[in-house]
């Protein structure tokens, strides 16, 4: 039973997958220096991916995501938003177990017990009242903790923005995820379908903030994605990224009508942290 | 979560740009002159997210309020002209005085417009100082905060600021791991090579009519 619904699904994503490729031809736009990056050679494939999952967004995920919004009251959002929350620590403690960094593990693991509990199933995060700040951690972060490269940017039909590395931690996740280990097979789709409705609840009102901040809205939400990630591989103390702005900002002193010179940066750290650096507290 | 969480991203953006604004409330007192970065960015953070849930036209999201609140009182605050700058990259050298003065207008259009709408997001979000890596001297220095908002993880929002005559300014600002004049530096390169200055120039104002013509915030 599980196995065919899970047939089911792997057919409907496929068919979902191919439609991309139906309805964005001719849709998307192509630049002339597609795929010229290092960082995304792949991106003229990207670039169809990513229309469809604009159109997928806007036909079906949007609307439905605004209906939650209209029929469910903003406290049991806040429940449900926790509860998904409270499932997704039991893989952030795995992950900073994985990266070396128990001390996280374990404060993932009573916010756990905390919230479980005294949080009435997750509905309330009373641990972070406590002070157990929240982490953010996945197996693609691991795997860039372990000293993988996130490889070329890949946009994944439905899932979004990822590389190659990412691709490979999110099928890891899965089994990293307490619904994955749910007996019915009903109770297991209907909990993955609400965490996804959820996360896009929590960003409507965003939404057009991106549509108007993007020359570009491929590249704009494609270089976020990849600085935010290695930020997070990092844990907010990325080492700096000596192709930045230093190099290309040369002719500075035409510039700056006051003349200051800056200095090179020197409040950052040059080495990449070692993975049992003890974090500066709440970094996350 | 996985996905970018541009909610997060909103408010961080918001208080971003309010920081600068709430400036506005002290005009008096230029306490950038003498004051230590990370406590300016702390008590301008404070200020701004008073000031914004006591304005009911700021958090409507009114632009023409908010654009003239940065006109006037942002500048001194905010290096608009490095931020460009530095988004423009190797362009920047190209670019005559006219060009440059065009583009960092159009750019500081764009990211206030853009931001204008962000302000109603503002509820019981905190500012806290994380632990800042400068050497008293420093010149240049990255201030590091956390936004603690209702539910979730902190939002983490840093900013870059240099020292100059007319004290600290900000440069360039990081929410949840993005810098932002990194990330229209692609962008940037790209309508550069294709279209030259002036093609950067006038999709940018294209992109400002876009906005100004579209729903406001």
């Amino acid at each position: 039973m599980k196995s065919a619904i899970r047939f089911v699904r792997i057919r409907t994503r496929l068919a979902l997958v191919a439609s991309a490729f139906v309805l964005a031809t001719g849709c998307a736009v192509i630049p002339p220096d597609s795929g010229t990056s290092p960082i995304d050679p792949l991106e003229t494939y990207n670039r169809h991916v990513f229309e469809f999952n604009e159109r997928a967004d806007r036909y079906v995920l949007k609307p439905v995501a605004e209906g939650y919004t209209n029929v469910v009251p903003e406290p049991v959002r806040n429940c449900v938003g926790n509860i998904f929350g409270n499932l997704a620590d039991v893989g952030n403690a795995l992950n900073n177990l994985l990266q070396g960094k128990p001390a996280d593990a374990a404060s993932d693991l009573c916010r756990v017990a905390i919230n479980s509990t005294i949080g009435l199933l997750g509905c309330f995060d009373v641990a972070r009242k406590a002070g157990l700040t929240k982490s953010n951690e996945d197996f693609g972060q691991t795997f860039g903790r372990w000293g993988v490269g996130p490889g070329p940017y890949f946009v994944l039909p439905l899932f979004g923005p990822s590389t190659i590395r990412d691709t490979f931690g999110r099928a890891a996740d899965v089994y990293a995820d307490p619904i994955h280990y749910v007996e019915d097979d009903a109770a297991q789709l209907g909990g993955q379908s609400l965490r996804v409705v959820d996360t896009r609840a929590q960003l409507l009102r965003a939404g057009q903030l991106l549509d108007g901040a993007a020359l570009d809205k491929y590249r704009f939400i494609r270089d976020a994605y990849l600085q935010r990630r290695r930020n997070l591989v990092f844990d907010g103390n990325p080492p700096r990224d000596r192709d930045s702005d230093e190099e290309d900002a040369v002719d500075k002193s035409a510039a700056k009508p006051d003349g200051v010179e800056s200095k090179t940066k020197s409040v950052e750290p040059k080495e990449e942290p070692v993975p049992d650096q003890p974090k500066p507290s709440p970094t996350r | 979560m996985r996905n970018l969480p541009i909610g997060k991203i909103f408010i961080a953006a918001t208080l971003a740009l309010g920081v600068s604004l709430s400036n506005a409330q002290t005009k008096e007192a230029p306490a950038a002159q003498s004051t230590a970065p990370d406590a300016l960015v702390k008590s301008l953070s404070n200020d701004v997210l008073d000031a914004i849930r006591k304005d009911k036209a700021l958090q409507g999201g009114d632009v023409a309020k908010l654009q003239k609140l940065v006109d006037e009182k942002v500048l001194p605050y905010v290096n608009f002209e490095k931020m460009t700058q530095l988004a423009v990259g190797r362009g920047w050298r190209q670019a005559s005085p006219d060009q440059r003065t065009a583009l960092t207008r159009e750019f500081r259009t764009l990211l206030v417009r853009t931001y204008s709408g962000a302000v109603s997001q503002v509820r019981d979000h905190q500012v806290q100082l994380r632990p800042m890596r400068a050497q008293p001297g420093d010149n240049d220095v990255v201030v590091r905060t956390n936004v603690v908002a209702g539910r979730g993880e902190p939002i983490q929002l840093d900013y870059r600021l240099e020292k100059s005559d007319a004290g600290w300014k900000i440069y360039d600002v990081n929410i949840l791991g993005v810098w932002l004049v990194e990330n229209y530096k692609n962008s940037f390169a790209a309508e550069i090579n294709q279209n030259g200055i002036d093609g950067l120039i006038k999709s940018l104002t294209e992109r400002n009519r876009q906005l100004e013509g579209g729903k406001k915030a």
